[in-house]
């Protein structure tokens, strides 16, 4: 399977453990991810907040870099997905937005006809493309005892509903029962992690950041499963200014998801960004799979 | 001869006149298409002053034809046919052209509705000449009567018109009739015992001389039309002999397999392989579950064989068909409850402590499988807190966009229940609260008196995960309080969801059966919302309760007593008549082929063998041309639509020059302004 690929500028950097295990994950998978050539940021939630147009074009220039014989551009990112998603609906509602955006491109010798790329997050792609069978047969490592809470976020399957519930989501649950996991029921699954409002309000960023934590450690979830740079940062980078602001004692790991999907997978931990995290997922791993988890399975 | 042709154009008050030059659509009418020999124009041609002008003009003008350009003919068809009968001309010497529904309705500026009313009234003029005499069909009405569905509002159908004498055939999926209406526990404003007033009406159909009662039985097949089906109903076998059964119960009470009853106790009670789904059932004959009994699993057990005194219990028997012919068909088919788990942030499924609407009624029945008390899933604590949650799947636009209409007032009586039983706190969430039939605001000012607290939003959702150390262990549920404009979290025990009523899963196929249609929400399409609404587009098939939109018992039985009114009017009158607007072979140039056999919907359609030509029963025949249209050789004609008729209106229209000749040159589009980005 061949699909065109858009990793993003948190990948490259902050999140670089997220790269990692889904290039990793990919070819074990035998999931072909062709980088896009010479990609550009999405803007983030930036580029939308500020001019509409402007950031359509930006996104845009990205799905004209498809190459014309693939239809699918997986992102693995949460907002980059939903930027890139939301560029291809938004021109195909407004054909004056897409007549504009493609006089943008024309200057670069570029044009994007809005719905030629499906836009796909990568955990669409492994549910449904991959699927169940061909995961199961793959798990060398099954993830038995190790309780996982889910966390999908906002940006996966808000406003974009193609492949889960917008307000429960369970695809993530359902993977991670196939890897053999104890998936906790996770009811904030979808609330927000704060995004950057941790830069401006941290009061009301540690108090968001603060009931995913602690609805994880009412259902003794070992760590937490993200699909969103943003999240896991938030998450794990503030998880002791939160402790320090509520005197609380948060010791959860936050992972990506395709970090544990690797580790079922039997590839070695240092091939899928372990150790990146600030609250080690290590201990617990180890703890629950076994001495040699983090190690490779021949 | 020439024929002598009368053209009306009616002005519907303003409704026509407003935007159609109807005193120009006369004139020109009656100067430019041949024959017309009387055009004229009126203020309401179906007032008694109008219908008297065309019979006056009829007699002293010698009309052999007459055209009405009114409104559409579902309306007014009848009216001046009947104008032409009383005349003396046969009513098929009249055509109605729309031009109400299909021009002025719909036009936007007087030339192009008058250009368009032209072309209509001349196409009706040209073809009306070519209309031959018919004589409507008149058959007599079989007296018997197939109700199907036993909920409260099919009850009350068969009543009416078994207690009027005649023959009633009742027909139920279930193994006892009763409907929802059985499963409730009160019933809103009064508070009476929803058993106490339904039973007797139950029993009096299982000892009524008039009743034929057939459950756990299906309509399969109807064929016929009004005044004479014939239904195709499967009798699903029961495994139990109906002559022998003396409903003594002993089978289900030694019966050693018990199962959750996902049917009668909506899964919060058990019952037994063989059972009736409750002790009041009619008829009391068990029936049983071949899914779970013993001996149909493993070929073991067979112990209620062994137990019944009469030697009712028979493994081997077999679905039966049963062939009923009667006059007229009443649809009471009812509804099923939305899949709260569809919501899934409400956590039906996945909070133990979350309900739905029947099971809180199945809670709150004495007996019931609490045995009437308000407990949690643990069968024993009682809530301190209860939430009921309005409008689960009804007003809802991912869901179904119509309001459940009992829903508001279930809640109240909820919300009564709980005040009653338990010393819970209750909180109401609501959109709107609909309380707008007799003595329902009266019930609604008692509960607001007795301390149930309203909270006006929509639910967001019902979660778990407390955030401050009060709402561990409860569920809290999260709404936008639009009177207080904030966002409230309230933490409670027990949540009830108030479902919404859905139409049952096959109320399409029953449509189908019974050739007519279900509107885009699902539910039965009257015939008319306001002025017929238990008759459909069949004659001589009525729907009464809640399988046309949602209601509650007094609207459900008012139907049901309406449709068999409709019924008796029809029995009584004796005989119907048939439009003779139906299809007919020419045998000298039938070839034989058998097309339009398979092609016709009604099975209307034989083969004569001593003939060797294809035959059509005209009371079966609906007049739908398909056969018309397929037949190889041109062999068969539809009355009122022959070839000749369509090509004379195909060319009124077309030859009438009132589309292009004296017409101003076509205005194009206007440009559509530049909408501006937004996003």
């Amino acid at each position: 399977m061949k699909y065109a690929y858009y990793p993003g500028c948190s990948l490259e950097c902050s999140s670089v453990a997220y790269e990692m295990s889904v290039q990793a994950v990919a070819e074990a998978l035998d999931l072909t991810l062709a980088e896009l050539d010479d990609w550009n940021c999405c803007g983030a939630t930036e580029y939308f907040s500020q001019d509409e147009l402007t950031a359509c074009a930006v996104i845009a220039r990205n799905l004209s870099l498809v190459e014309p014989d693939v239809d699918q551009l997986v992102a693995s990112c949460a907002a980059c997905f939903l930027n890139l998603k939301k560029t291809d609906h938004l021109m195909g509602e407004h054909p004056e937005l897409g007549a504009k955006v493609n006089e943008a491109l024309a200057a670069g010798g570029l044009s994007y006809q809005a719905g030629t790329v499906n836009v796909r997050h990568l955990l669409d792609v492994i549910y449904t493309d991959v699927g169940e069978g061909p995961i199961r047969e793959k798990i060398v490592r099954p993830l038995t005892n190790l309780r996982v809470a889910p966390y999908y976020g906002c940006q996966v399957v808000r406003p974009y509903t193609d492949f889960d519930d917008p307000e429960y989501p369970v695809k993530l649950d359902e993977l991670f029962r196939w890897l053999g996991a104890d998936v906790v029921e996770y009811p904030v699954k979808t609330h927000c992690c704060g995004g950057h409002m941790t830069q401006i309000s941290e009061p009301q960023a540690f108090e968001l950041i603060r009931r995913l934590l602690q609805s994880a450690v009412d259902r003794e979830a070992d760590m937490i499963l993200c699909m969103c740079p943003m999240c896991q940062l938030n998450l794990d980078a503030y998880q002791r200014a939160v402790n320090g602001y509520f005197k609380t004692e948060f010791n959860m790991p936050i992972v990506f998801f395709t970090q544990m999907v690797g580790i079922a997978l039997g590839i070695a931990s240092d091939r899928l960004g372990f150790g990146k995290e600030i609250v080690s997922a290590e201990p617990v791993i180890l703890e629950k799979l076994g001495p040699k988890a983090l190690e490779p399975v021949a | 001869m020439a024929e002598r042709v009368g053209v009306y154009v009616c002005h519907c008050g303003s409704n026509i006149a407003g935007s159609v030059d109807v005193e120009a659509v006369a004139q020109w009418v009656g100067e430019n298409v041949e024959n017309v020999v009387v055009a004229r124009d009126y203020k309401f041609m179906c007032s008694s002053l109008g219908q008297q002008m065309i019979e006056d003009d009829i007699r002293n003008e010698k009309l052999t034809r007459v055209v009405v350009a009114a409104c559409s003919p579902t309306l007014h068809e009848k009216t001046f046919r009947r104008v032409c009968e009383n005349a003396g001309l046969n009513a098929y010497f009249f055509q109605m052209a729309n031009i109400r529904e299909q021009v002025s309705w719909v036009a936007t500026d007087t030339a192009s509705a008058t250009r368009k009313a032209k072309a209509l009234v001349a196409a009706a003029a040209k073809r009306v000449q070519r209309h031959e005499s018919l004589v409507p069909m008149k058959v007599p009405v079989n007296p018997a009567t197939l109700v199907i569905g036993g909920g409260i509002a099919g009850i009350q159908a068969t009543l009416e018109l078994a207690d009027a004498g005649y023959p009633v055939y009742l027909v139920e999926r279930e193994p006892s009739i009763g409907g929802h209406m059985a499963q409730f526990d009160k019933t809103f404003p009064t508070l009476d015992c929803s058993a106490c007033i339904l039973t007797p009406k139950m029993s009096e159909v299982g000892q009524h001389e008039n009743v034929t009662l057939i459950t756990y039985a299906e309509l399969e097949e109807v064929t016929g039309s009004v005044g004479g089906f014939k239904a195709k109903i499967r009798k699903k076998a029961r495994h139990v002999d109906e002559t022998k059964c003396t409903g003594c119960g002993i089978c289900s009470e030694k019966c050693p397999t018990k199962v959750l009853d996902t049917g009668f106790e909506v899964g919060l009670g058990q019952r037994k392989a063989i059972y009736t789904p409750f002790p009041q059932a009619v008829p009391r004959i068990p029936v049983i579950d071949t899914d779970s009994c013993i001996h149909f699993v493993k070929g073991k057990c067979g112990l209620c064989q062994k137990v019944c005194p009469t030697g009712a219990i028979d493994f081997d028997q077999q679905d039966e068909f049963v062939e009923l012919e009667v006059g007229n068909i009443i649809l009471a088919t009812g509804w099923e409850l939305f899949d709260c788990k569809k919501i899934p942030q409400y956590g039906y499924g996945r909070l133990e402590n979350v309900y739905t609407n029947m099971e809180f009624e199945r809670m709150c029945n004495a007996a019931g499988p609490t045995g009437g008390k308000i407990v949690l899933r643990d069968g024993k604590t009682e809530p301190e807190s209860v939430a009921i949650v309005h409008c689960v799947g009804s007003r809802d636009d991912n869901h179904h966009s119509y309001c459940s209409n009992v829903c508001c007032m279930a809640s109240l009586k909820f919300g009564h229940l709980v005040l009653e039983k338990t010393n819970a706190e209750v909180y109401s969430f609501y959109i709107d609260l609909r309380t707008s039939k007799k003595d329902y605001e009266e019930f609604y000012q008692r509960l607001l008196r007795e301390g149930m607290h309203f909270v006006r939003g929509k639910v967001a959702e019902i979660t778990e995960a407390g955030r401050v150390p009060f709402e561990n262990g409860k569920l809290i549920v999260q709404a936008e309080d639009t009177l207080l404009g904030r966002q409230r979290r309230v933490p409670v025990d027990m949540v009830v969801l108030m479902g919404a009523m859905q139409p049952q899963p096959d109320a399409g196929d029953m449509g189908r059966k019974c050739n007519f249609a279900c509107g885009a929400t699902g539910w039965f399409t009257e015939r008319h919302p306001k002025l017929d609404p238990v008759a459909t587009m069949t004659d001589g098939v009525f729907v009464a309760g809640v399988c046309q939109g949602p209601k509650d018992i007094p609207a459900s039985v008012a139907q049901g007593a309406a449709a068999a009114a409709r019924v008796q009017g029809s029995i009584a009158k004796g005989i119907v008549t048939i439009e003779p607007i139906t299809a007919s072979v020419n045998p000298d140039r039938c070839s034989a082929c058998r097309v339009c056999i398979s092609l016709c919907p009604y099975g209307a359609i034989e083969f004569n063998d001593e003939e060797h030509v294809s035959q059509v029963n005209p009371a079966l025949c609906k007049g739908c041309g398909t056969c018309v249209a397929g037949c190889p050789s041109g062999a068969i004609s539809g009355a009122h639509f022959t070839d000749d008729q369509i090509f004379s209106e195909i060319e009124g229209l077309l030859k009438s020059g009132a589309l292009s000749a004296d017409a101003p040159a076509a205005q194009g589009e206007p440009e559509p302004e530049q909408e501006s980005v937004s996003l």
